[in-house]
């Protein structure tokens, strides 16, 4: 049983990293930029030129979604280190100062958390310039997601940071003279490294699931850049059954399956 | 009476929570990038008296906090404010539009915990893998799915799409719930229940259940804001006239009075749930003991 999901976890790793790789070279491996437009071949079907077929306006499905491929594997992860870093000062505060700190944080993170996720995105997204560049418009979403997406992560740090605080090695440590920065650095943070990890492996799939709503709802990337979310909109358009759509689609599954299996077993299905 | 006292507590705290969403959300409105810019007041034919009567009507632009406290407030006394997209009461249009989002809310959670408990539940009991792989396994999938994608394809291939909201709640559920149960399932006295031979509808209702109870409780009170989520998409790709749906047009068109209302609200409703759910759990500890 163990052997079996060390397995997974291994070909998991290994399937993300060849896609990663696709993904950097995903000009050359389509052949094609995601923005060149084949004029001629508007909404063209699979073949031999174009694996995944082209979109309306005749560009290359395949380049398309190794670019956006590569925007959530390099820009979700970015975003998670960022959100568990947020997490881990607001939450780390709030564990170890613990009295008034400690109950005006819980307050905040108690707020956030009582807002549903894609609502609180959603008024957050529509506040923020609708009219920008592609790329700015990458940076704002996936900013955004860092930016709001520590709420969660924090509750779970301030626990484990307060079990700590708590627990008798602390306070031998304590009373062997260890004190400040060296305590942090020496007693709390490694124990508190298997947390954030988990916090860190939780979050990357839900950006990507995030972003890709936003997407969906128009409020994601902005054309002509690619992204998971923008891409899953030609099944609006795309009523007859069309494996080229459904790719991205299989793709989005895969990736999230794989991220899944490589979370830590505790965190994997809480 | 202790139950009154805690409940009077959560109460408090709730309505704290709701007031902070407020004026939060008034602030990030306010503060963000271009709010207040009014393309009628670049018209040349406007005077000065015009400019100033037009500022004069939205009273946001001068002192910010005094006027997100006085409409904070003012919702606490029902008080909820004119839509300036719609130009119509803000409470008119959460009248009109509440049965939908409830119904939609209803189905997600009351699908989603059916779905969840049938796949919980014998696991739970029987504790075969297969079950448990099978039910993992569609749980997983379904949580790998943007639910405005699944709601998208259910909605091209003319499904139900009221059932998304089932299929969104459910894995979330589902997780959480098999997790609980199968705690509750590995306890020592649950083993010697079954060590002595107890049917197991018994030993379900005796001595797993009880022990879950609690914890299944508090996550009926988080499957609410689940179930909220859910609606925001599906009312959005499906053109359901819900809340979910006026949410997301007040936010395109920065709507400030139905943005800070909508937000109290949802703040409200959550909290609201989770109360109740800590409520019941008191209840039960105390019934219990």
């Amino acid at each position: 049983m163990k052997h079996g999901s060390a397995r997974l976890r291994r070909l998991a790793w290994v399937f993300l990293a060849v896609l990663f790789v696709a993904a950097l070279f995903a000009d050359l491996i389509a052949g094609a930029s995601y923005a060149h437009q084949f004029r001629d071949f508007p909404a063209a079907r699979m073949s031999w030129r174009f694996p995944l077929g082209t979109d309306a306006l005749g560009r290359d499905r395949l380049a398309r979604l190794l670019t956006a491929t590569r925007m959530s594997l390099l820009l979700a992860p970015a975003a998670a280190i960022f959100s568990t870093a947020l997490a881990a000062l607001i939450g780390g505060l709030a564990g170890y100062c613990g009295g008034w700190l400690d109950r005006i944080f819980a307050r905040v993170i108690d707020l956030m958390l009582s807002l549903p996720w894609i609502f609180l995105l959603i008024a957050a997204r529509a506040l923020l310039p609708l009219n920008v560049s592609p790329s700015a418009s990458v940076l704002i979403t996936f900013a955004l997601l860092a930016v709001l997406g520590w709420a969660a992560p924090a509750r779970v740090i301030r626990a484990g940071v307060r079990d700590i605080r708590n627990s008798d090695f602390l306070l031998q440590a304590r009373a062997c003279g260890c004190r400040g920065v060296r305590l942090l650095w020496h007693q709390l943070a490694p124990n508190l490294k298997p947390v954030l990890l988990a916090q860190f492996w939780t979050s990357i799939p839900l950006f990507i699931l995030s972003e890709a709503n936003l997407g969906l709802l128009g409020l994601g990337v902005s054309d002509p850049l690619p992204s998971w979310g923008n891409l899953l909109r030609e099944l609006e358009t795309d009523l007859a059954f069309n494996p080229g759509v459904v790719a991205c689609l299989a793709l989005m599954l895969a990736v999230l399956g794989c991220f899944r299996l490589l979370l830590p077993a505790g965190d994997r299905f809480d | 009476m202790r139950l009154l006292r805690q409940f009077a507590r959560l109460l408090f705290s709730a309505a704290i929570t709701v007031a902070m969403a407020g004026v939060l959300t008034a602030a990030l409105v306010r503060f963000s990038p271009g709010f207040g810019v009014n393309e009628h007041a670049l018209d040349p034919a406007r005077d000065a008296a015009a400019l100033r009567a037009m500022e004069a009507a939205r009273p946001e632009q001068g002192n910010f906090l005094g006027y997100a406290m006085r409409q904070t407030a003012a919702m606490f006394h029902g008080d909820l404010g004119l839509s300036r997209n719609w130009n119509r009461p803000v409470a008119a249009l959460l009248r009109e539009r509440w049965p939908i989002t409830a119904q939609l809310m209803g189905v997600g959670i009351v699908g989603g915990w059916a779905l969840a408990v049938a796949f919980a539940l014998p696991a739970a009991i029987f504790r075969g893998r297969a079950w448990r792989v099978l039910a993992a396994g569609i749980g997983g999938l379904l949580l790998c799915v943007p639910s405005a994608a699944l709601a998208l394809l259910i909605f091209v291939y003319a499904g139900p799409v009221r059932a998304v909201m089932a299929l969104a709640v459910f894995p979330r559920v589902y997780q959480y719930l098999q997790n609980v149960l199968s705690h509750a399932a590995a306890q020592p006295h649950v083993m010697a229940a079954r060590a002595r031979g107890l049917h197991p509808a018994r030993i379900l209702f005796w001595h797993i259940l009880p022990v879950a109870a609690p914890q299944a409780l508090a996550l009926a009170g988080v499957s609410v804001s689940m179930a909220f989520g859910a609606a925001v998409v599906v009312e959005v790709i499906c053109d359901f006239p819900g809340i979910g749906q006026l949410a997301w047009k007040a936010a395109l068109a920065r709507d400030l009075p139905l943005l800070i209302a909508l937000t109290m609200l949802v703040a409200l409703v959550t909290q609201l749930a989770n109360a109740a759910a800590d409520v019941l759990t008191s209840k039960r500890s105390e019934a219990r003991a």
